[in-house]
Order: structure tokens, then sequence, then C-alpha cells
């Protein structure tokens, strides 16, 4: 008897458990932004008790098509809608509002030991088309270069296709990583490699300093460097919603763009917009 | 005094009892029809859409393509670019390079365990051994995904020099870990329910104990063999997360074994989750899922019949 009153305790707190998860924030999407909303996420709820936000990754692609099927309630995405994606919206009756929130430098990674330091533009164009295969041919050793990169579901990928091979396919033989640690973890464990990702996730590789061409000054990826715009390769960090927020959507967006939130995005490796934009960002 | 009529009422029971155990059976063989008019359901857009067929065509995905004008034909599986490219064959031959090294490592290693512990190992060897192997089974295969990417990429890659360091022999490798213990065990269980007095009679003939093995007890456990290496092969096609992981996801065509490869089942799990619903790319996704489906459906009824012939030739039994 005792029992069964213990079991059904236990599946009526699920149940009540369950219900009373109902009434939480759900964010999905990019991986690169996926520790910075985490790390908002867990602050947020330390000072308002009763909220409840669940943060997931996938790439921006994924928490994009999770918007538009009514699954999430803030999309987190390192590129801008497409417009398949705009039309796609339009047919099912959302509305997206985009919130810049960071912003993000793509950096490009380079193993400690490879000799190479700069590079410009048009050869990580090269090297990532394919059309460039030795490092001898950009100043390093004479070995295959081998390319690490992202899947094609994420904003990163998307991002550097657009600004960085003028929308030209990557190489065939680029290996595919499922997230920046990933293609990290690859390149510091190749001297060959080369990789590209988020600015705030790199330890044990290097990042190559990039040049806009043969004659500029080549510029490292750093947080100064990218929301000065020094940095070439950089881009806004979103929040995408459907339909301007309200209620505590508005409240964690604004407390996300208020100087505590910048400040948290700042220390955990991120790049802080200044503060006009931030205010200029805010939900009125 | 109540006469009960027990005949009757245990015949209701038993009938309903059977019945209910025949709707179970049935829902299972009835879960397999469903999944696969499903997934083929979603696939039928590309033999019928009109707009869907501007994109990709069956032609498309198997030949060689020009893609951009002036360059060289080829295949190329690139489906969220300018031009999206649909070649289904990179996927193929990755699928096939991967399933085969696994094999190539794991039946050996395998039916060579099996013979050990079914022929030579004295009880106790036995009783260590099987659990064990058996125990590898129970590894989750993104464990063995993860291993393989962190560990056994280095080690190859200093061993052997390859110039990549994910690979096809790389998640070969970690396939096979996961497909040994399928073939240790239908094979092993294969040779100990060989009667000893097949053994006995060998011995008795002169025979030493590696000829009973080789030249008696393994053709008999033929079947048994051929069964488990099957099994394996559907496992090694069908595996998601050790290729995922340590295969390096380039879809390319080479011969050479220590190149990158991307399956078909990797591709499936990467992209899936941000497909356009109900576009080209959706419906050549869900394409390739079927057509997984039924090379892994046409291994296992193969698999079946080359069974029934051996066990034919070599237990005289038809069935």
């Amino acid at each position: 008897m005792t029992k069964k009153i213990i079991i059904a305790g236990f599946i009526l707190t699920l149940a009540a458990g369950m219900v009373a998860a109902g009434s939480s924030i759900t964010i999905k999407g990019s991986d690169t932004l996926v520790r910075l909303g985490q790390r908002w996420a867990e602050e947020y709820m330390k000072l308002n008790q009763d909220a409840v936000i669940q943060v997931s990754g996938g790439g921006s692609g994924t928490g994009i098509a999770a918007l538009l099927n009514g699954s999430t309630d803030v999309c987190e995405a390192s590129r801008d809608m497409k417009e398949k994606e705009h039309k796609l919206a339009e047919q099912k009756g959302i509305t997206p509002y985009r919130i810049s929130v960071a912003l993000d430098g793509i950096a490009v990674f380079l193993h400690e030991e490879n000799a190479v330091a700069d590079l410009t533009l048009a050869q990580l164009k090269g090297i990532y088309t394919g059309s460039v295969t030795n490092w001898k041919e950009v100043g390093g050793p004479d070995q295959r270069i081998i390319l690490y990169g992202r899947e094609n579901n994420s904003g990163t990928y998307a991002f550097f296709k657009e600004h960085v091979l003028d929308k030209e396919d990557y190489a065939d033989h680029t290996q595919t990583l499922p997230g920046t640690a990933a293609v990290v973890n690859a390149v510091a464990q190749d001297k060959n490699g080369i990789g590209y990702g988020g600015l705030a996730w790199a330890s044990g590789v290097k990042f190559a300093g990039v040049k806009v061409d043969d004659t500029s000054k080549a510029v490292l990826p750093s947080a100064e460097s990218v929301s000065e715009g020094h940095y070439p390769i950089s881009r806004d960090l979103y929040w995408f919603f459907n339909g301007k927020p309200t209620g505590e959507l508005q409240k964690l967006v604004n407390w996300a763009l208020s100087e505590e939130g910048q400040k948290i995005s700042e220390e955990i490796g991120y790049v802080p917009l200044s503060r006009k934009k931030a205010e200029a960002n805010m939900v009125k | 005094m109540k006469r009960h009529n027990f005949k009757s009422k245990s015949k209701l029971l038993e009938w309903i009892g059977e019945k209910f155990i025949a709707i179970n059976a049935l829902a299972a063989v009835l879960a397999i029809f469903l999944i696969f008019i499903f997934i083929f359901k979603e696939s039928i857009p590309l033999f019928t859409d009109s707009e869907i067929q501007e994109e990709v065509t069956v032609e498309r995905m198997t030949f060689k393509q020009e893609w951009y004008e002036g360059r060289d034909a080829k295949y190329s599986w690139q489906p969220n670019s300018e031009v999206p490219k649909y070649s289904l064959m990179p996927l193929f031959v990755g699928t096939i390079k991967a399933a085969l090294i696994a094999m190539l490592f794991a039946v050996p290693l395998g039916v060579g365990a099996a013979v050990y512990s079914a022929e030579f190992a004295n009880r106790r060897m036995r009783e260590f051994i099987k659990p064990v192997i058996e125990m590898l089974a129970g590894i989750p295969s993104v464990v063995l995904g993860f291993f393989s990417l962190i560990v056994l990429a280095s080690f190859l890659q200093s061993t052997f020099g390859f110039v990549f360091r994910l690979n096809a022999t790389n998640a070969g490798i970690a396939l096979g870990v996961a497909v040994i213990p399928i073939v240790f065990t239908v094979a092993e269980d294969a040779m100990t329910t060989i009667p000893q007095s097949l053994r006995d009679a060998a011995l008795a003939l002169g025979a030493t104990p590696w000829q009973v093995s080789l030249t008696v007890v393994l053709p008999a456990a033929l079947p048994g063999i051929a069964s488990g290496i099957v099994l394996g092969f559907g496992r090694a096609i069908g595996e998601t997360m050790i290729v995922l992981m340590a295969s390096g996801n380039a879809a390319i065509i080479s011969g050479n074994f220590a190149d990158s490869i991307r399956t078909i089942s990797a591709t499936i799990a990467a992209e899936l989750a941000e497909v356009v619903f109900g576009g080209a790319h959706y419906s050549v996704l869900f394409f390739l899922g079927s057509l997984l489906f039924v090379f892994t459906f046409l291994i296992n009824l193969g698999g079946d019949y080359i069974l029934g012939r051996l066990k034919e030739r070599y237990q005289g039994r038809t069935l």
C-alpha cells in the first residue's frame, strides 16, 4: 500500500513539474551563441527566481526552423535569415523580429607551430575553395593544407561562405565538424590544419592575422578589433523573436542588452555592443 | 449448487490471449511497414513535384554533372550552395568504404575469438571472455565515436602518417569494434551447438584439435557465422554516431582508405535538423533514408538466402 502511495506521489510531482515547466522560455539555435545564451539564462534565473529558461544549440539553421515551427520563443542565430526562410515565415504567419545582441569575429585558426602568421582574404578564399592546396603557396612549409569547417546547417559556415568565399562552394574535401570547439580541437591536433569559427572558443591554437589585401596591415581578432570594426571578418549575433517581444521576453532581452548583460558577454569572450548600439537595440 | 461451465470460460480466455499476442506480433510488422511508407512518402515529391525537379532529379543525383559552365563534370554534394548539388555517389562510396573496413577488422577478430572461445578455451576462460566481449556491445556508439575522434585518430596518424587525421580507416576501425560483439556472439553460439559427437568422430579418426576446428566444426557452423557477418554488416552500414564524429564528413570519392568519407547516415543526421520542410533538400534526405532502409533490408534478405543454401550444404537441412 505504501509503495503505491509513493509511486502515485512521484507521478503527481512529475506531472506538476511538467505543468510548471509549461511557462518557460525556450531559446534554441546557434552553436556559436549557445554558451552566451546559457550564461545569460543562468544569471537571469538567479535574479528572477520564477523564470525558467531552457537553452539548446543545434546550429542557426535549426534555430530558425524551430522559430518558424513555433517550437521556440527565441532563436539564436549567427547569421541573418535567408530569402527562403523569410518566405516560409510569411507562409506560416510568423513575423521575425531581429535584435543584435553581441558582436563576433570569425577567427581563422592555425596550429601553434604553423610558420604562417597572416593570410589575406584572397588567400583564405583560395584555400577554402580548394584552388590553393599547399602551405608553401602562402609562405609555409611544403605540406598539404587540411581544411576543417562546419556542417552546412551552421550560421558560421554560411557567414564565412558569403563574406570570405563570395558565395562559392567550399572545397569537396573540407572536413566538416559539428561545432567550433570541435574545429579548434581538430586544428590543435593537426600541424597542417586550418579552421574557422567564433572568436570566443579558441584555446590551443593560434589566430591568423587577416589582411584585407597584400598591402594592408594584418589584424588579429580580438574584442577591440571587432568592436572597432578593424577586423575584416566580423558579424552581428542575433536573437530572433516572433513579433516584437513583450512581457518576460522583453524583460529578458533588455536585461541582456543592459550594462550587466553585456559585461557578462564580455567576461566569457564575446564582443559586447557599444553602449550606444545596445541602448538603441532595446525593446521599448 | 451452481454448475460452472469451465470449458467455455477457458476457451474464451484462450482465444483472447492468442489474439492479443498475435496483435502484438503483427504490430511490430506493421510498424516496420508504416515507417518505410512514411519515409518513402516524404521522398515522393522528388518524382512528382516539378518545382523540386528543377533543383534535383534522379539523373542528377546519380551521374557526374557539369555544375558550372566550362568546369569539369564531377560528383559533388553541396546542398546549401548557390547551385545546390546533390550527387549521391560520394555518399554511397563513403558508406561502403566504412562498412568494408569495419568488416575486414571485425570478422577475423570476431570469428577468431569465437573459435578460441568455443573450441580451445577451458570453461573458466570461456566464462570470462564471452561476457567481456558481449560488454563491447553495450558501449554507446557515441562513446566509441568520441574515443576514435580524440585517441584513435591521433594514434593512427602518428603510426601510419595519414595525411587526413579523420578518415575512413579511423571510422572503420571504431565501427569494427562496434561490430565485433555481433559477429562473435552469433558465431560462438553457432559453434557451441555443433554436437560434440562430430568433434569426437574427427578426433577418433586421427585429426588434431586444430584440424577438427578448421575442417569439421567451422564448416558445419558456417551458416551461423555467415548470419553473424551479415548482421554485423547491416549494423556497420547503418551506424551513425561513430562515422559522424570520426570520418571527417567530406563527400569525396577516392580509392584511398586514408581519405575522409561522408556516409549516408551521417549526412542525414547532420543535415535533417535544419532543412526547409517540403523542399528539395528535405526530399533528398528522406530518399537517402529509404535507400538505406531498402539496402539493409536486401542485405538481410540476401543473408537469409545464403544461410538457407549453406544449411542445405553443410547440415542437410532445408530451413
